[in-house]
């Protein structure tokens, strides 16, 4: 337990954690202090002063956001003087902006226009011409500058010193002429560059892939877990569900990096944060497909299912369980694999089925976030017992023609071997069921392709690097056809006449934590919004 | 009675010998002889030495506050960055007698049990940086500086390092920011450098004429300094005499001295014998005084009784020809240039005094912009990261105040209602 201390602040009495800001003890309790260049995951520069507030026995306001609390302190932030002060320095923020709101992407989430509401001076006596700097050039990949609605918090400045460790971007001049900027011949390019755009309060940083794409007051907003890689930052999924025709096609405009002090605290990657066109792509697969010759037919769910469970019992009469091989995938979340494992391992006894594809692409990663593993379940597959004797292996397999049933889920298998290869180990397979969300080489060799949700358009659970189960919550229905995993391998289940009961997500993950030891005990409700570690394996 | 200029007439007295030949360097000797390091911050706290920086805080009592035994190294900074429009007094100290600086810093520096100190000089003043490298190097061979000191086993560095023209760089923390190779920006006070300074280390920064007392003070003893001037206000001052008088200079006088006395004894009088209408005691960040304060005794409180600060010393004096609306606008144009920027009121605000100003004195003010101005002062006062937004809003506050029909001529006649210097 760490040491209290108890003060006043606006006539409560309060006990916080000792060495807390005012700022932060405050917003414990509900009170709201406003500001500017406070931002909890960067330094504090108390620079923009909006959060002065008054502290009995001293006699000037002291930033809110700089001063811990101490024993018997007594504050008060709704003074006059701190009032005036917050009227005052909003004036001062807004002598030299150019009030484009109307066309300022930030309209909704502008601290600006939101203290204004409560501060501002509405009787306007600045006389002179307002100042004019450079407006709208981009700076890097992802981010473009207005330097006219800057207001000089730097926040921006120490994310690129404190958090990228990058450094692009710094305060040049000084005093009234201050102003933000890259360095000369600098790209604001580095890898969570976007993470800039979510901290500036103001619209100076606009996200070049947002603007002018939807006003933010028609989103809405679900916590979900980025599936980019094996960190599984936390996210919400904005969608823009309610308007806007000229965009109809992207239901997903935007992901937004959410706070979880264990994995990901503020920040996201771009690499995540600009994954989400994959969610409305054009190569999604959106209906179920047989292959007729050369080219596919689409054709019902009913029709698909009937022919991918008469394959597989054929493969099971002929040659029985050693007939059927699976690759799982650790992209599926806990619950799908779960599921996949009771229908193929527990009820058909198939032994042949691993996860584990090699990738070959050549993939970032750093000390920060972004993992080598581009997978967000990796660690799930691996506490299921999902792993085999490796992919190479059931392609050899393959080609040596004990495999008449192969169940892909989401793989690409040329990804990871030559195409020769897969083409070949394939062609020796009586029937190869596809099971994903998207059109690609191992895809297109198929007998079937079930179309599959992503993330975004389903419910369950990604077990993240640190073994952190988290949640991923549906956005968007799934798009097309495509069918939540769960349910195409109910759908399968019960045409090969098994018994199936039908459960939520989070009725399965409750068996699935019964069965599995690693997830002992959890349930939606313990995993929460930000997540719960599994047990260590085997316990 | 003259103690820093005493020697000043003195061909070559840059020179180590010449320095020495007039009992230089012994303050040195005699400290590290005969006192501990603690010794010499009783003896400067009994002194009653008061900062000559700016703010008069007691110098040994910001000794005092360093912490010892943090096993962190401890610092000392000279501060030479001059700037302040109206003070040109350290520089006479640099130009003419940089030993006395030097010997001033190191037995400072022993009293602090500080092995490595630094002159921060500011960027223009070239010439002094070359006078005061010379001086070092001086002071490096003849032992006085370096390892063993004069057999005294004290080790101690100093670098001189030179500004780039930032006056916001004379600021303390500023300054640390600046020497340790960043922008020059004011720091967040708490903690305050004696306890998290240069490099996060204890350090005490002091004004070059603050250091340049401590060898008389070790020399003569610290009654006999506490006896010069009047209590709280002991030694002399160096003041920076400008404007509109016929002997402008450097004037050391104790702080008995009234700002009478100081116009017409020591400075000749105003100018073509006309009236004194105004006077900047302090550096030009200070509320200026009217005429009729002429009678206050110039030193730290009787000047604050009166309404401003002793500051700096650097003392302005404005005739009756001077536009007041003119003298505020060009000292406002100054910290509008000199802002850092950091705070929002500080970086909008001094520039957007500037602006109304140049209208008024342009004849292009109009009715209520003297209240505007008076209630963005108001605004700007006690409430950014360093005192640079006081300095801003003081003079235009004052000035208005002072002189408030003047001003409100200028707006409703449109025009300067001064008449220029014949
Ligand atoms: C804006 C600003 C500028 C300053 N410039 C100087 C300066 O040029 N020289 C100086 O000695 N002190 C300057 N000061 C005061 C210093 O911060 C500091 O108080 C002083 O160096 C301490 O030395 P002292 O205790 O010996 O006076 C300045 C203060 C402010 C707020
Ligand atoms: S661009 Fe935005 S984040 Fe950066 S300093 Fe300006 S207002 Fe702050
Ligand atoms: S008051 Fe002015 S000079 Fe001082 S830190 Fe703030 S902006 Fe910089």
């Amino acid at each position: 337990m760490a040491e209290k201390v108890t003060f006043t602040i606006d006539g409560l009495t309060v006990q916080s954690p000792k060495g807390i800001s005012i700022l932060e003890a405050a917003k414990q309790v509900g009170i709201k202090i406003p500001y500017y260049c406070y931002h909890p995951g960067l330094s504090v520069v108390a620079n923009c002063r909006m959060c002065l507030v008054e502290i009995e026995k001293i006699p000037k306001l002291q930033p809110s956001c700089g001063t811990a609390v101490a024993e018997g302190m007594v504050v008060r932030t709704q003074s006059p003087e701190a009032l005036r002060n917050r009227q005052s320095v909003l004036e001062f923020l807004l002598i030299n902006h150019p009030l484009d709101c109307p066309v300022c992407d930030q309209a909704g989430e502008c601290e600006l226009q939101n203290y204004y509401m409560d501060h501002g001076v509405y009787d306007p006596r600045f006389n002179e011409n307002k100042k004019k700097r450079k407006k709208a050039f981009p700076i890097g990949p992802y981010v473009i500058l207005d330097q006219e609605r800057c207001i000089l918090c730097t926040r921006c400045v120490r994310f690129t010193r404190e958090i990228s460790k990058t450094g692009e971007l710094a305060v040049h001049d000084r005093g009234h002429l201050s102003e933000i900027d890259v360095f000369p011949g600098v790209d604001l390019n580095n890898p969570y560059s976007g993470n800039v755009v979510d901290i500036c309060p103001v619209g100076a940083l606009t996200d070049r892939d947002f603007r002018f794409q939807c006003r933010v007051w028609f989103l809405s907003s679900t916590s979900s877990v980025c599936p980019g890689c094996s960190r599984g930052c936390n996210i919400e999924i904005h969608v823009n569900e309610h308007f806007n025709p000229r965009y109809h096609d992207k239901r997903v405009p935007r992901l937004k990096p959410r706070f979880n002090p264990d994995v990901n605290g503020y920040w996201m990657c771009d690499e995540g944060r600009y994954s989400y066109p994959a969610i409305d792509a054009p190569n999604r697969l959106r209906a179920p497909r047989l292959r007729q010759g050369n080219g596919w037919q689409e054709v019902s769910w009913q029709e698909a299912i009937q022919k991918t469970a008469a394959a597989l019992r054929e493969a099971l009469e002929i040659q029985g369980p050693t007939g059927v091989a699976v690759l799982a995938s650790p992209q599926m979340s806990n619950e799908e694999l779960f599921g996949l494992r009771q229908l193929f391992r527990d009820v058909l006894d198939v032994r042949n089925i691993e996860y584990r594809v090699p990738l070959r692409d050549k993939v970032y990663a750093d000390d920060f976030l972004i993992t080598a593993d581009k997978n967000p379940n990796s660690r799930g597959a691996e506490a299921l017992d999902l792993g085999g004797n490796g992919c190479e292996a059931v392609l050899r397999d393959c080609v040596e023609e004990q495999i008449r049933f192969l169940y892909i889920c989401q793989h690409d298998l040329t990804r990871g071997f030559d195409e020769d290869q897969v083409v070949r180990a394939l062609s020796k397979v009586q029937f190869v069921a596809y099971h994903g969300s998207r059109e690609n080489r191992t895809a297109a060799l198929a007998n079937v392709q079930l179309p599959a949700a992503v993330y975004a358009e389903k419910d369950g659970t990604f077990t993240n690097i640190q073994g952190r189960v988290q949640r991923i919550r549906r956005a968007v229905a799934p798009l097309g056809q495509s069918l939540p995993d769960l349910e195409i391998l109910e759908l399968l289940a019960r045409e090969l006449g098994l018994e199936v009961q039908p459960g939520s997500p989070g009725e399965i993950f409750l068996q699935l934590a019964e069965q599995v030891p690693a997830f002992r005990g959890m349930s939606y409700e313990s995993i929460g919004d930000l997540g719960q570690p599994m047990h260590s394996f085997g316990s | 009675m003259k103690i820093l200029t005493k020697n000043m007439h003195v061909p070559n007295l840059r020179e180590i010998g010449v320095y020495e030949s007039l009992g230089g360097y012994q303050g040195l000797r005699k400290s590290l002889r005969d006192c501990k390091p603690n010794d010499i911050i009783e003896i400067v706290k009994k002194s009653g030495l008061r900062g000559r920086g700016g703010a008069g805080f007691p110098t040994g009592v910001k000794w005092g506050f360093v912490p010892k035994n943090t096993g962190k190294p401890i610092y000392l900074c000279v501060n030479a960055d001059e700037s302040e429009p109206g003070t040109f007094k350290d520089r006479l100290v640099i130009e003419k007698d940089p030993h006395l600086l030097l010997e001033g810093t190191i037995i400072s520096a022993y009293a602090l049990d500080c092995h490595l100190a630094f002159i921060y000089i500011r960027g223009e003043f070239s010439y002094g940086a070359t006078v005061l490298e010379k001086a070092i190097e001086e002071a490096y061979s003849k032992g006085y500086l370096g390892k063993n000191i004069l057999g005294s086993g004290y080790d101690l560095d100093l670098i001189l390092h030179r500004g780039a023209g930032a006056y916001i760089c004379g600021e303390e923390t500023a300054l640390l920011e600046s020497l340790e190779g960043k922008r020059g920006h004011p720091r967040l006070k708490p903690p305050f450098p004696a306890v998290v300074g240069l490099y996060r280390c204890p350090t005490v920064i002091n004004n070059v004429e603050t250091l340049a007392n401590v060898p008389h003070i070790i020399n003569n003893g610290p009654e006999w300094y506490a006896a010069i001037g009047v209590e709280r206000n002991t030694g002399t001052r160096l003041y920076a005499v400008s404007g509109h008088v016929n002997k402008p200079g450097v004037y050391e006088l104790p702080m008995t001295v009234t700002l009478r006395e100081l116009i017409y004894d020591h400075c000749g009088g105003i100018r073509n014998g006309r009236r004194l209408k105004a006077v900047i005691p302090g550096g030009s960040s200070v509320p200026i005084l009217t005429a009729d304060r002429v009678d206050t005794r110039m030193d730290y409180d009787s000047v604050a009784k009166a309404g401003s600060m002793l500051g700096s010393a650097g003392v302005v004096v404005m005739d009756e020809s001077t536009c007041m609306v003119k003298a505020v606008r060009r000292i406002t144009r100054f910290y509008a240039e000199e802002s850092c920027g950091q705070c929002t009121q500080c970086r909008e605000g001094t520039e957007w005094l500037y602006q109304i100003l140049t209208r008024i004195e342009h004849g292009r003010g109009r009715a209520g912009e003297l209240e505007i101005l008076l209630d963005l002062c108001t605004q700007m006062k006690g409430r950014t990261i360093c005192p640079l937004s006081d300095a801003a809003a003081m003079p235009v506050e004052s000035y208005i105040k002072s002189f408030y029909d003047e001003f409100a001529a200028h707006i409703t006649q449109q025009r300067c209602v001064i008449l220029p210097a014949a």
